[in-house]
Order: C-alpha cells, then structure tokens, then sequence
C-alpha cells in the first residue's frame, strides 16, 4: 500500500508537469487546428532561458525566493516572446496554405530550435552574433543589435548539459508511514494546479477566453463579432508557452539536467496526454496529463522501469483505436 | 434621397480563378432597408463577405460613410458600425446563448449597455431568454436565426448585413423574421439583406437589386420589382 500511495505521489507529480505542457498544444490546436511540434522545444528553451538568469543572479550560491520568483517570471515571458515569434513569422504566413505546410513548419522550428541550441557558443567560437550574421552577408537592424546585446555571451549552450541551480534547500519528509514527499513535490503540485485553475478561468469566464472559444469553433466568424483573429491567435500561443515555462521549470528545480534535446519526450509525451484528452479541449489536457503520468510511474513501479517511455504511445495507439476523440472530445462528424 | 451610407462601385471578386461578381455597384442610403435578391450561386453571399472584409476585392470600390473598407480586416469593418449576421447563421454551438449575444457587443466597454441591449434582445425573442444559459448547439434552426440575428444587433451597428435569414425556416419563423426586421429598421437600424424569399424580401424594402451571375441585371423600390412580370417570372414562381 506504501509502494502504491508512493507511485500516486510520483505520478501525480509527474502528471501535472504533462497537463501543463499539453494544454499549450491543445489550445494551439483548438485556435489553429495545428499540432504545433515545436512546443516541446519552447519548454526546452524555457528551461535554458531559467537557467541563464539563475546564473546571472547568482541563484547558485545564494538562493532566495525572490530570485527563484525572479527565475520563474522571467522564464515566462521569454518563453510567451518565442511562442509569439514562432507564431508571427513560422505559422502566420502560411495560415491560408494547406495545413500540412504549417505541420511541416511546425517540424522544421523544432529542429531548429533543438540543433540551433546545440551551436557552440559565441563565446567558445570567439565571435560576437553580428560577427556572425556578417559572415553569413546579413546586414544587422538596429533593433536585432539591441536584442542580440541581451543574450548571454555563453548562448547557445552547445550539446553538454547544464546543471540547474536548486531554488531552495530540498526538504524530505515521510507520511502515512513511508511515503516520501519533497516540499519540490509540494510546491511544484500547487503551482502547477494553481495555474490550470488560473487557465481554466481565463478560458471559461473571461471575454478573451469567450474570443478564445469563438475563434476555435469558427475565426471567420470570430471576426465578424469584431474579435481581432489574429490577436487571439498570437495570445494563445503565448499563454502556451507562459505554461511550458512553468512546467519546464519545475522540471528542473527536481531534475535539474538539461540540455537542448530535453524537450523531445516530454514534448512527444504531452501531445500523447493532449489526444488522450481529447486536442482542442483544456480540461481534457489536464485529465490526460494525470492520467499519463500516472500510468507511467504504475508501469515502471510494478513491471519494468524501462517500459516507462513505451507506455505513453501505447496508449496514443489505444485511445486512437477505441476513442479517437480523446476522454473528454466530442466525436467530429466527417461531412462529405 | 437620403444620404448614402454604403456604397460598392464596380465591385469585382474572384474566388481563385472564378469570377463571382464582375462589377456591380449598389448603394444603401441612409435607414433605409435595401434587398439583394437573385438565385443561388448569383454572388449574393460574395457580395456580403466582401463588405465584410472576409473576401478581398479583385477591383473595385467599397466606402462606407464614405470611407474605404476594402481589404481592410473583418474586426476592423465591424468597429465601423457594420455588422453582419452570416450565412448558415454562424452560431458559436460551443457557447452558451448568453456568451453568443455577448460576442456580439465584443469592441463595446459599456457594460450597462450591453446589459440593456441584452435585455431588449430577449424582448424581441423571448425564447433566447428562456434559453440563455443554454449552449446553442441545442437550439433549433430558427432559434438559432433569432440569436444570429440579435447577436449582431449586439454591436449596435449602423448598418446591419443579413445573409439569408429566412432560410429553412418554418413559415411562422419566417413571418417573426421579417416583422423583426422591419422593427430594427424603424430603431433607425439601415440594413442590407440578401434574400432568396424574394416575395418577402421585396415586400419590406425600401429598394431592391436583383443579381445574376455575379451582375446586377435590374433594381427598382420593392413595389416596383414586385411588379415587373420577369421578377414575377423568375423570382416568384409565377
């Protein structure tokens, strides 16, 4: 019973990481009807974004929670500002293209993402970006000069993992007569729910969630209720990415390597927990990450631990099989 | 005549290669209702899309209040004062009634406003109110022409674009739809309405255009097209 309960904390935790990266590709979905492949690279790049000002702030040898709130937030916003660049520039100008351009889009800023980060730095190379962007015979705006100044001179981080410095000193405690939770347990619990019920708010009471849900049964529509379309689109993506952020960092304060590939499984597994759910549908995402979570942590615990990764696809293959709009979708009727 | 609050010159549309309207120009004065009433497939649905931004013009002039709306995007056109309830109705089936009235009045801050005019809507449709908390996938199809109707009131527009509104409604539908309309229009609401009921549509407008393939082949008040043996002929069955 201890083991069980033991495997249900695991879980639970690991669960509500998934429903938080899977509802960014289920409201991408739901807007855009997009799989939106690079998600799980923009929680990658969260997590080095996390990295790079823990580092800048000293979090390694002095931790507070003001700079771990400092971290958190401004993970966040660089996380919502490449959700939104990856919008404006990769997807928007093919929105009125067969949606498989944008699927193979989706793809291609994966890689990028993933192979870009992988660069040696500028600093191992001894060349400053626009030394760089020279070589290659581009001029450099003003504008990209100002932005590129804010990156770290140890950006990209190349293939080698990194340690994420710990926010705050790990507390073990045992309960209910072996069951061991972290307060990491505990506080990456409550502020991972914290921000689904904050989501779940914005969703169903406010006018942006109300745009929101227009946009995603019909963006004509949607515009001619006077909903700016595209506004929507670029906040929801954002939204995504702010909640990848979360999940990329509490990812790290327990399991603190990271490195640029850190994004493919995770990503790959809450795409899994957003179909489970049913795509397009927010609370479905949230149900499918538990889910899956605690399906992973049950397998590993009770057959063989190296099945952990195998049991996300196999049941992507069975809800496809017997459900295929997810827990909580509602069956699409193909109109012919 | 009254002042022109819309007015389209030699609009010309294609939808890839097909031409759906080459070069027609209308104009709706000012509370006035005016009918664009022609078969299916003559370029009436492409003639609201385009004033509404959801079509680009090939060529041609849009103005409103005598200021171009061509190729400008569709949230923009409804800031205007132009509202349009679509063809097919449009309806949010994911959304409670309540939510589909209050996308209506989306660009509007007034929140007692929007109250008042929620609550007129309810006046003029009764059955939305019973229905308000409901998700409006479970209405009927002339429920659903009610909300789309009163949801693009909700804008409080200046000119209102309504899309085949009685179309496969039952015939008591039909008869509220029309009377509604003629109410909005007395509320100083100008409308344009496209129609395939072209004996109802000539009976409440002021003026009327008859389209074919995708060309304005006659126009005349209401009473006059109502009259002419080859609207008679081919418009109402005669």
């Amino acid at each position: 019973m201890t083991e069980f309960l033991q495997h249900v904390v695991n879980g639970v935790s690991l669960g509500t990481i998934y429903a938080l990266i899977a509802l960014g590709y289920t409201m991408v979905y739901g807007v855009l009807k997009l799989i939106n492949f690079a998600h799980g690279d923009v929680y990658m790049a969260a997590a080095f974004a996390g990295f790079y000002i823990a580092t800048a702030l000293g979090v390694r040898d002095h931790p507070t929670i003001g700079k771990a709130l400092a971290v958190l937030v401004g993970s966040m916003a660089a996380a919502g500002a490449l959700g939104w660049a990856i919008e404006r520039f990769a997807y928007r100008p093919l929105r009125n293209r067969p949606r498989l351009a944008t699927l193979i889009t989706a793809i291609g800023i994966s890689f990028l993402l993933e192979y870009g980060f992988q660069l040696p730095s500028l600093q191992a190379q001894g060349r400053t970006f626009e030394e760089v962007l020279r070589g290659w015979g581009w001029a450099v705006p003003g504008w990209l000069h100002s932005l590129v100044g804010v990156l770290p001179s140890t950006f990209p981080p190349g293939p080698t993992p990194r340690f994420f410095p710990e926010p705050f000193t790990r507390i073990d405690w045992t309960v209910l007569g072996g069951v061991h939770v972290s307060n990491y347990d505990v506080v990456s619990f409550l502020v991972a729910v914290g921000f689904m019920l904050l989501l779940q708010w914005i969703v169903y009471r406010t006018r942006f969630g109300t745009a929101m849900r227009a946009v995603s049964f019909d963006p004509r529509v949607a515009g001619l209720m006077g909903i700016p379309v595209n506004r929507v689109i670029s906040a929801t993506f954002v939204l995504g990415s702010v909640l990848a952020a979360v999940a990329a960092l509490l990812v790290a304060g327990s399991r603190p390597r990271i490195d640029p590939i850190m994004g493919l499984m995770p990503g790959l597994k809450a795409f899994v927990a957003a179909v489970f759910g049913g795509i397009g549908n927010v609370p479905g995402a949230m149900l499918g990450g538990i889910v899956l979570g605690l399906a992973e942590e049950m397998v590993a615990g009770y057959t063989v631990s190296s099945f952990r990764d195998g049991i996300a696809f196999a049941m992507l293959i069975l809800v496809l099989i017997v459900r295929p709009e997810g827990l909580l979708g509602r069956p699409t009727v193909e109109k012919v | 005549m009254s002042e022109t609050l819309l007015s389209i010159r030699d609009l010309v549309v294609h939808y890839g290669v097909i031409r759906a309207l080459s070069g027609i120009s209308l104009e709706v004065p000012r509370g006035k209702i005016v009918a664009l009433i022609g078969a299916n497939g003559a370029g009436k649905s492409t003639t609201l899309r385009a004033i509404s931004g959801l079509l680009r013009p090939t060529s041609g002039a849009i103005e409103f209040q005598g200021r171009s709306i061509a190729g400008i995007p569709s949230h923009a056109i409804v800031a205007k004062g132009v509202a349009q309830a679509p063809e097919g109705r449009g309806i949010f089936l994911n959304l409670t009634v309540k939510e589909n009235l209050d996308l209506g009045a989306y660009l509007r801050r007034d929140r007692s406003g929007i109250d008042a005019d929620r609550e007129r809507a309810y006046a003029l449709f009764p059955i939305l109110k019973e229905r308000s908390a409901q998700v409006s996938g479970t209405l009927s199809g002339g429920e659903q022409q009610m909300l789309a109707v009163a949801r693009a009131l909700m804008s409080r527009p200046t000119l209102l674009l309504l899309d085949e509104p009685s179309l496969g409604l039952a015939p008591q539908f039909v008869d509220r739809i029309f009377q509604v309309i003629q109410e909005i229009n007395e509320a100083g609401v100008s409308l344009l309405l496209v129609e395939q009921n072209a004996n109802m549509a000539l009976q409440v407008s002021h003026h009327a255009y008859v389209l074919e393939t995708g060309a304005i082949v006659m126009q005349g008040s209401g009473a006059e097209l109502l009259a002419s043996p080859d609207v008679r002929k081919a418009y109402l069955g005669e």
